[in-house]
């Protein structure tokens, strides 16, 4: 199955070379490009003639009678891909050929109906392909996930959507933005993944932290997103996308263009631009929830078989307003809120972004170089820069009216190489190294004291994967990681801040500086991070399969979760870090079944993940001001339990009639607490019935039911005293909304337009009903209702 | 095979040697400590001056030096008050983080429009008038007067909402925006 073309052609002529001697012989072998073993039943043709052949058992094959002058041969093989090279037939020739053909591509040939390659063999994983992401391409990258069973998300309002994977988001998720880790502040619980879902191919998630290559601390999993397969013959092709929706009352636009070259020379370009005013609910309008965003993507390169090399660069900017009754003043107006059902401002419908708001720049430029050795595997080098900007505005009075809050800069250089042994059919390996270092700048300019620190960051990383293909249906495979971290901190505590945390005597030696009120600190802190997984793959068949994989983890803590100080004041709450939070460690076994029947299928995943010192962020009380009483919250290791399952099914009883269906639950218990974990997502089951008929332009139409149950699992809430009531009172912060049921219909048809161009046009109606609803894991599920109908236009248009 | 050998261990060299030199690069170090931020909207200090023709002038603090920090404010009435009196009131905010104390009352005034102090009477304090206006016309509270019932004990609930609905009914949920300082100050009536 895995035969790795490489042909090596021995050119013999017989006799003496003269111009129109039509006596030579062309003699040649093909062989695997790896372990040379021969291959057999290769097509071998020359152009323009009638003359064909096939390879014998040892690969060799022969031409009698051939002219001398220029050749073109095709050579085609089941497992490959045809190649054409050109010969110079001129007396005694020789002639040693590469072709290009990668593991990876033969891969794909062999996963019947799955264009992607897995990054894993044993863990769950899965992928969103491009049709897909075209659907969300007017949402968020967020948004798109949710249709993976077992993914969900952390949301604050509609705009800012955090994937959440079994019930794990923040830096527990990584992505990969083209083989770039995004640097951009995922710790806190409203930033969003700072990139726009238009431009990528495909989308995988591996649900876990099996895929060790990309980092050791993915305890939730890892998103990795990937640009569309550069396909090299000459070609010049694109596609633009438009969507308009009503709810917002605006849309976006994508555009991109590809120039490919039988060389192996790419080009591509990419930029979408997205503008939205205030969202309604189904009763009132969302005040102040506009956005704006661009999004452009660059990339050259080369790729040939046995090397090649890739520039990119990318920008992403986010203008993002936030719902204006999200803000408020102290715990009183929460109870208020809280209490009232109804958000506190309702202004008419506007596409101003005011504040609160947030304004986010991403860059990343990044290069990479591989090149392959014959016989032995591939080298990959790596060297990526990100800058992550980030303005919180708030809403502030007198001078520092526009001034922003929060200011934070994240510059990142990260350097990382590997090899991967491939030579051998029976088994790869890969070895890494990775060398980061980042550095946060927090603006004094804000006039607000900093709720994240400057820091640097160092991290030095190293693994090593193997993956052994024991037999036709059994695969096996096994990684190590080490990663060292070291931050570098320079943070002011409030000197009663110093004392209420009990720093005061074990951390005296991090004072550098006392300032009277505020003490100027230096903590340094270093850790140590082991990880590993192992687990097989079993298909016992080209219908079923069956993976299982165990996962050890280890995560260090993140900035805010040692630093956090102050008052986060979009959020209206005390946040307190610890600087004795220490890394987190994951223990996760998954386990994967798949089958596929003539007309139906199912897929079942049941996982379990253990997690000691799990660091999480809960409300524990309230700390008085002037301003009244805060809300406080305190961040708090502690040891965990996730159980949960993840199935999907299909069917296709009929021809033109197909369902999907998924169901995912997920229960997290704090094992030393002995109580439910906060914001664990709720049960949620769709269903989806699709009727298709191709004959009328590819016609298509789908109606899906989502419903969200209840969490009736959550922590006990808090009893505080209120200043206004002059009375304790229990502040129902953590109580979940009720569970809600959405329909959503879209429909879809395709024209031929403008000779070779493609025209596709949907219509899709999301919660067709216009139902009122929270969602548990909306963070302003406080303060107003979730978002009402929505319906969108597409015009897609391929070219 | 011993040219594979070979060419690994060349690799692996030369891998080695690219990470080692990177991890050079990345090591430059800037040690110049940060500028210290010191908040310049918090309001530390809430002073409200009660004054009437033949009683001693009282004065109620609510003091909270490190703003958002751990500590709780402090609050002191300087004594009691007269009954059946009617007291003329101004209330003072100051940031007394800054040297010297940066007067905030004077940022609430440039902005009346968007401030209002509500007041929440209770028990022996029998009412409270607004004395001053905004642009609009509307109340701000900065200004005001007070009047004492019968002998015993009272409290007085003082709110400063920014960005209320103005004009409004005087109650807390009347006014709605946010809070800026939310103060209740317990008080003895004497005869």
């Amino acid at each position: 199955m895995k035969k790795f073309a490489f042909m090596l052609f021995l050119l013999s002529t017989a006799g003496n070379g003269f111009a129109q001697n039509c006596e030579s012989i062309l003699l040649g072998q093909v062989v695997d490009f790896h372990d040379n073993t021969p291959l057999e039943g290769a097509t071998i043709l020359i152009t323009g003639t009638p003359l064909t052949t096939i390879t014998k058992s040892d690969g060799k094959f022969r031409f009698e009678g051939i002219c001398d002058g220029v050749l073109e041969l095709e050579i085609f093989h089941p497992d490959c891909k045809s190649q054409f090279i050109t010969i110079t037939m001129k007396g005694d020739t020789f002639k040693k050929v590469s072709l290009e053909h990668h593991l990876e591509e033969l891969q794909e040939v062999k996963v019947v109906g799955d264009l992607v390659k897995k990054e894993t063999n044993s863990a769950s994983e899965q992928t969103l392909n491009l049709n897909t992401i075209e659907r969300f391409s007017g949402k968020s990258i967020g948004d798109a996930l949710r249709e993976i069973a077992g993914v969900s998300s952390l949301n604050t309002g509609s705009n800012i959507v955090k994937p959440s994977i079994h019930g794990l988001n923040g830096s527990r998720v990584l992505i990969l933005n083209d083989g770039v880790r995004m640097q951009d502040m995922e710790w806190g619980e409203e930033h969003a993944p700072n990139m726009d879902i238009n431009g990528s191919g495909s989308i995988s998630v591996i649900k876990g932290a099996a895929a060790l290559q990309y980092g050791g601390d993915a305890i939730g999993g890892v998103i990795v997103v990937s640009p569309q397969k550069i396909i090299k013959k000459d070609s010049l092709f694109g596609k633009s996308l438009l969507n308009a929706m009503t709810n917002g009352r605006g849309g976006n636009i994508s555009s991109e263009l590809s120039k490919t070259y039988e060389s192996g020379w790419f080009a591509n370009g990419q930029a979408s631009f997205k503008r939205l005013g205030d969202r309604e609910a189904p009763d009132y309008v969302l005040s102040n929830t506009g956005v704006k965003e661009i999004g452009i993507k660059l990339n050259v390169g080369k790729q040939l078989f046995d090397w090649g090399w890739k520039a990119n660069y990318s920008f992403f900017d986010a203008e993002l307003a936030i719902l204006r009754a999200s803000h408020i003043g102290n715990v009183d107006d929460l109870i208020r809120s809280i209490n009232g059902g109804q958000p506190e401002v309702i202004d008419p419908f506007t596409y101003d972004i005011d504040a609160p708001r947030q304004e986010v720049t991403h860059h990343i430029a990044s290069l990479n170089v591989y090149k392959r050795f014959q016989g032995l595997g591939k080298w990959n080098v790596q060297y990526d820069f990100q800058n992550n900007r980030r303005f919180e505005y708030d809403i502030r009075v007198g001078d520092d009216r526009n001034t922003a809050a929060i200011d934070l800069e994240l510059t990142t250089h990260t350097f990382a190489t590997d090899f991967k042994w491939d030579a051998s059919s029976k088994r790869t390996l890969t070895m890494g190294l990775l060398a980061r270092f980042q550095n946060n700048f927090a603006n004094p300019a804000t006039g607000v004291r900093r709720l994240i620190p400057d820091y640097e960051k160092f991290d030095f990383g190293g693994f090593l994967i193997a993956d052994f293909y024991l037999n036709e249906n059994f695969t096996l495979d096994a990684g190590v990681r080490y990663d060292f971290n070291r931050v570098d901190a320079q943070k002011f505590y409030l000197e009663s801040r110093w004392v209420e945390r009990g720093y005061e005597t074990e951390f005296e030696s991090l004072i550098v500086d006392d300032l009277g009120t505020q003490l100027l600190t230096n903590p340094k802190f270093d850790y140590h991070n082991f990880s590993g997984t192992v687990g097989f793959q079993y298909e016992p068949n080209n219908s079923s399969n069956f993976r299982l994989n165990y996962a050890l983890a280890q995560r260090a803590p993140n900035p805010s979760e040692l630093f956090s100080d102050g008052l986060h004041h979009s959020a209206a709450r005390i946040e307190l870090g610890d600087l004795r939070i220490s890394s987190e460690t994951s223990h996760k076994v998954s386990l994967s079944q798949s089958k596929d029947f003539d007309s139906w299928g199912y897929s079942v995943e049941p996982y379990v993940n253990f997690i000691s010192d799990f660091i999480l962020l809960e409300p524990t009380g309230v700390e008085f001001t002037i301003r009244g009483a805060f809300p406080v919250w305190t961040y708090r290791q502690t040891d965990t339990r996730l159980i949960g399952v993840d199935f999907t099914a299909y069917t296709e009883f009929h021809t033109n009639w197909k369902t999907n269906h998924s169901f995912s639950l997920v229960k997290g218990k704090d094992i030393s607490k002995d109580q439910a974990l906060i914001q664990i997502p709720p049960v949620s089951f769709g269903n989806t019935l699709t009727y298709m008929k191709p004959e009328w332009n590819g016609f298509e139409i789908r109606l899906e039911s989502r419903y969200a149950f209840r969490q009736n699992e959550f922590p006990p809430n808090i009893t505080i005293f209120s200043p206004g009531l002059q009375e304790e009172v229990l502040l129902e912060i953590n109580t979940p909304p009720e569970a809600y049921h959405l329909l959503n219909l879209d429909a879809q048809m395709a024209f031929s337009v403008f000779g070779n161009g493609k025209l596709t046009t949907s219509v899709s109606a999301e919660n067709l009903l216009n139902t009122n609803y929270r969602n548990y894991l909306n963070r302003q599920r406080y303060f107003a209702d979730d978002l009402g109908r929505n319906i969108s236009l597409q015009l897609k248009l391929n070219y | 095979m011993k040219n594979y050998k070979n060419t690994m261990q060349k690799s692996i060299l030369v891998l080695f040697v690219l990470i080692s030199s990177s991890l050079f690069v990345g090591c430059s170090d800037d040690d110049d400590p940060p500028a210290p931020v010191n908040e310049e909207e918090v309001i530390t200090t809430m002073n409200v001056t009660l004054t009437a023709a033949g009683a001693t002038a009282i004065t109620l603090q609510s003091q909270d030096l490190d703003g958002d920090g751990p500590n709780a404010p402090t609050i002191s009435v300087s004594g009691d008050l007269t009954a059946s009196t009617t007291y003329a009131g101004t209330i003072e905010l100051l940031n007394e983080t800054e040297s010297p104390a940066e007067d905030i009352t004077e940022e609430v005034e440039a902005e009346a429009d968007e401030h209002q102090f509500i007041f929440g009477p209770s028990g022996s304090i029998a009412s409270i008038a607004y004395t001053d206006e905004d642009g609009n016309g509307n109340p701000v509270g900065i200004n005001f007067t007070l009047t004492t019932g019968d002998a015993g004990t009272g409290s007085l609930q003082i709110t400063l909402r920014h960005e209320p609905t103005k004009p409004n009914d005087g109650t807390l949920a009347g006014a709605g925006g946010e809070t800026d300082i939310a103060q209740t100050f317990n008080l003895t009536v004497v005869q």
